[in-house]
């Protein structure tokens, strides 16, 4: 390619374009998150962040959601990675693309789509009357934001998941079994454990979202139920950029956390949602 | 070897979608025996190893195992372990708790699995490399752990699937060296799979050249060598002339209008057959001592013999001979009487297998 | 046994899939609806397209939805190309640390690469407008270009450019005529992904837009309270098609190069 000094020019505007739109950009919620509306030196930001009675009770609930959110699509998608590795080449791959499409449906036209179904008066509330069964009530509570955030985050659980459990070599299986462990025992001695990085991979792919959200929040939970990001959003939105910060930065910590615990490979975790 | 059947496939059939890879196989195979399933890609000897290990159930017929019928006993439970052709290590585990695993499974107490497990590793000349991880080793040392795995269950048969596929042609020939120290040592039956026909020759007690779902002839690798049973075999096993020839009565076949006299009988008088000789059992004379009467059109030296081509009466001969013979000179072709093998034409569908794919 | 498994298998499959497909299912078909209510069947009618076409409002967000993607994703196609090239030039340490921060809006929360752009431009500039609102989305895209080209860039056969120096091209003129259109197949799908990114986002847009100025999600999302709108079963039901088309077009090409790939295997293993 040109030659080599040459080339390294070319990338000057990406370069140009991490520092001033993803570096400087971070460093300013640094900036306001340690600094006081006099412009001064201060951890009250962060100290107030986390001490807050309304922000802790917020932090529960977001940890809960996520965690429940994240648990039932890995309850979800694990067996659906292992049924889908089963079928034949061709089909996986028509199914795997079957599997991803509805993700790329507008984002806030699923949540309201979800709110069709969801609604006191919606398809599911409809069915039931129609059958007898007393009506519903999961609009605008915990429980349908939970759904919501499955239901958009369930392909980040799922393509992790298949393509380690996918790549496992089907003679390691056959190994297992030759050396005498049956169905269970390979599953657990063999097939988990490879399949593990895609696991973790999963979790972060699904956590850092869910911890994170507030549109969803907003959107099937009514305007009732406040995450952590909810609190953030209304923070800016507000123009409380200070205190604001402070909260942004905690979360950025749960998410350098998460990351970290998954090794952080942004590359294979951006490429397992191409299509 | 004891002379007691310890295998039997009876009748087996399978088909894969459209395409049926095993065709009524019928297969014994004898208690400490080393046999090798030999044959070229998709002539079904995998899937006859993997009925045996368990992984593929026939459409038909029986597995008979110690007398007792396990065509449908799942792999955990059969007393046969299995050498994959990647060999198959769990890329998780370190090499002895690769080798343990089996032991684990049975809930073995730890100190005898270390014991069991330092034994293999002896063995297979691997002492020391217990805590090594399988994805650090080379080729040869992955295939030894993985025989070590096997082995150390004591399992009564040894599949081998291509185990020496994988690697270079030095430490192949290695290998071939140690599985049969390996054979004597372990004191139980093998079967090996192959499409090399040197590695089955060195290797093997017996021989299965199977093509096209069939068996096409069974026995010692001499008899395989000397004596193939039709033109598939000849061809598959080492370099062969096989020739359209005329049976003109017993003891005696036209090739190409000569009159060459032979051993064999039964063919009937005037009946087309092939006629199968060794490059090797192909002697050059002067022209004037043979009525074959051809030219050389080309000279390799192979090393230890030179490698020609003759060209007599329209077909190209292949000659290997110690003594050289230039390109363009003219030669004389005779061949002893034992040294000529004459086949049977393949008449049926089935027998189409056996004969020679161009 | 072998069969039931596989047929629990298949009914697992189906069951989620109906799950997945539920929400989308359900706005296409409710699109055609006549009635107002959401589920009463009131005959087959395109009034909710009308009602669509005839809604100034939600047409100018889409309008500015998809000025906004195609603008992002073509300037973050070029910078990206481009810096694949660089990338490569670099020492592998130089390359790993320039791509981790690259990608680091891949990694972080949404709200976080959002909130840390709006302080960062009302800083430097004040209000939000349409500049920040593109310079964000290009933020936000240009991973998912590097990680469509930089593996392809580095497939390909240096000697081959080489070939068209020593044959007199510039280097310029080689790039255009020999290595652009080897590596294409991967700036197309980059350029395709990069734009199904932005027209899907939410979050960064909402921080980072101008006053007055909407796209489609930061649309649904502030009329919220309204309820859910006629307009929204023909929208959903119209992107969702839109979509459709631009994801097997970047499917399609990833398979013709990936077979393209496989012959080029194939031929170089013959030569040994």
């Amino acid at each position: 390619m040109l030659t080599n000094k040459k080339s390294l020019w070319l990338s000057g505007p990406y370069l140009v374009w991490i520092a001033g739109f993803i570096i400087l950009p971070l460093l300013t919620i640094f900036y306001y998150a340690f600094t006081n509306l006099q412009g001064g030196f201060t951890f009250e930001n962060i100290v107030g962040a986390v001490t807050d009675t309304a922000n802790i009770k917020a932090f529960g609930l977001t940890l809960l959601l996520a965690a429940a959110a994240t648990l039932i699509a890995l309850i979800l998608a694990y067996p659906l990675a292992i049924c889908l590795a089963k079928l034949g080449l061709k089909k996986q791959k028509v199914f795997i693309f079957l599997f991803i499409l509805p993700m790329w449906m507008n984002f806030m036209l699923q949540m309201v789509a979800i709110n069709v179904i969801l609604e006191d008066n919606g398809i599911i509330n409809y069915l039931l009357s129609a059958l007898g069964f007393e009506k519903i009530h999961i609009a605008n509570t915990f429980g349908a934001i939970l759904i919501g955030m499955v239901y958009d985050y369930f392909p980040f659980m799922l393509l992790p998941i298949y393509n380690t459990v996918s790549r496992i070599d089907g003679d390691l299986i056959n190994a297992s079994k030759d050396l005498g462990a049956g169905a269970i025992r390979t599953f657990f001695k063999i097939t988990f454990p490879l399949s593990f990085p895609g696991v973790i991979s999963g979790i972060t792919m699904v956590f850092v979202p869910a911890i994170s959200d507030f549109a969803i929040a907003e959107m099937l939970g009514g305007g009732k139920i406040m995450l952590v990001g909810n609190i953030v959003e209304m923070s800016f939105t507000k123009g409380h950029y200070y205190q604001g910060s402070g909260l942004a930065l905690i979360l950025m910590a749960f998410v350098v956390i998460s990351s970290l615990v998954s090794g952080g490979d942004a590359e294979a975790e951006g490429g397992a949602i191409l299509p | 070897m004891k002379n007691e059947k310890l295998i039997e496939l009876v009748g087996v059939t399978k088909s894969f979608g459209t395409e049926q890879v095993l065709k009524n196989l019928d297969l014994y195979i004898l208690d400490n025996e080393f046999i090798t399933l030999l044959g070229p890609s998709g002539c079904g000897k995998t899937t006859t190893l993997r009925i045996i290990g368990g992984f593929v159930t026939p459409d038909t017929g029986k597995l008979i195992f110690d007398g007792k019928d396990i065509t449908n006993l799942p792999p955990n439970k059969r007393q046969l372990n299995t050498v994959f052709q990647k060999y198959a290590l769990f890329p998780h585990m370190n090499v002895f708790d690769n080798i343990a695993f089996g032991l684990r499974i049975k809930n073995t107490p730890e100190s005898e699995i270390k014991k069991s497990v330092g034994e293999m590793l002896s063995m297979v000349g691997l002492s020391g490399y217990e805590n090594r991880s399988v994805v650090s080793l080379s080729g040869g040392q992955q295939q030894r752990i993985a025989i070590a795995r096997a082995l150390v269950n004591k399992p009564r048969v040894l599949l081998l699937d291509e185990p020496l596929g994988a690697l270079d042609f030095k430490m192949r020939q290695d290998m071939q060296y140690e599985l049969k120290n390996i054979h004597k040592q372990a004191g139980i039956t093998f079967i090996y799979v192959t499409h090399d026909q040197e590695e089955a020759l060195t290797l093997s007690d017996t021989i299965a050249v199977m093509n096209q779902g069939i068996i096409q002839q069974i026995g010692t690798p001499e008899d395989i060598y000397n004596e193939p049973k039709n033109a598939f075999v000849a061809d598959f096993i080492g370099d062969s002339n096989i020739i359209d020839g005329i049976m003109v009565k017993d003891c005696l076949v036209n090739i190409f209008g000569v009159n060459f006299p032979c051993v064999d009988t039964g063919f009937g008088n005037d009946k087309p057959v092939d006629v199968v000789i060794r490059p090797e059992d192909v002697i050059l004379t002067s022209p004037e001592k043979s009525d074959m009467k051809g030219t050389v059109t080309s000279l390799i030296f192979k090393g230890v013999h030179y490698e020609m081509e003759v060209m007599a009466r329209g077909y190209e001969w292949l000659v290997h001979s110690t003594k050289m013979e230039p390109v363009g000179s003219e030669v004389g072709i005779y061949v002893e009487p034992e040294n000529i093998q004459i086949m049977h034409k393949p008449r049926s569908e089935d027998e189409e297998a056996a004969s020679v794919d161009e | 046994m072998k069969r039931l498994s596989a047929f629990l298998r298949g009914v697992y499959i189906a069951l989620i899939f109906a799950l997945l497909y539920m929400p989308v299912a359900l706005m296409i078909v409710l699109s055609f609806n006549g009635s107002r209510s959401s589920y009463e069947w009131g005959g087959f009618s395109f009034v909710k397209y009308e009602a669509l076409f005839n809604n100034e409002i939600i047409m100018e967000a889409l309008l500015t939805t998809v000025l906004l993607g195609f603008a992002s994703a073509a300037l973050a196609t070029i910078i990206g190309t481009l810096a694949c090239i660089g990338l490569l030039a670099m020492k592998k340490k130089l390359q790993k640390t320039v791509t981790t921060v690259a990608n680091i809006p891949l990694l972080n929360a949404d709200i976080v690469t959002g909130i840390s752009l709006m302080l960062f431009f009302s800083a430097i500039v004040g209000r939000m407008n349409n500049v920040t609102l593109i310079a964000s989305h290009i933020t936000l895209i240009l991973p998912y270009v590097v990680l469509n080209v930089f593996p392809k860039l580095s497939q390909f056969d240096k000697s081959v450019y080489e070939a068209a120096l020593d044959l007199g091209a510039s280097p310029i003129k080689a790039f255009f005529k020999v290595t652009l259109p080897d590596i294409f197949p991967g700036v197309l799908t980059g350029f395709l992904l990069a734009l199904t990114i932005s027209l899907d986002d939410f979050t960064i847009t909402y921080f980072t837009k101008g006053q007055g100025i909407n796209t489609l999600s930061t649309l649904i999302y502030t009329n919220r309270i309204r309820g859910i709108l006629p307009e929204y079963y023909a929208l959903a039901a119209l992107t969702f098609i839109a979509v459709l088309f631009l994801i097997l077009v970047m499917q399609i090409v990833n398979m013709r190069s990936a077979t393209s790939g496989n012959n080029r295997a194939k031929a170089q293993k013959n030569n040994y």
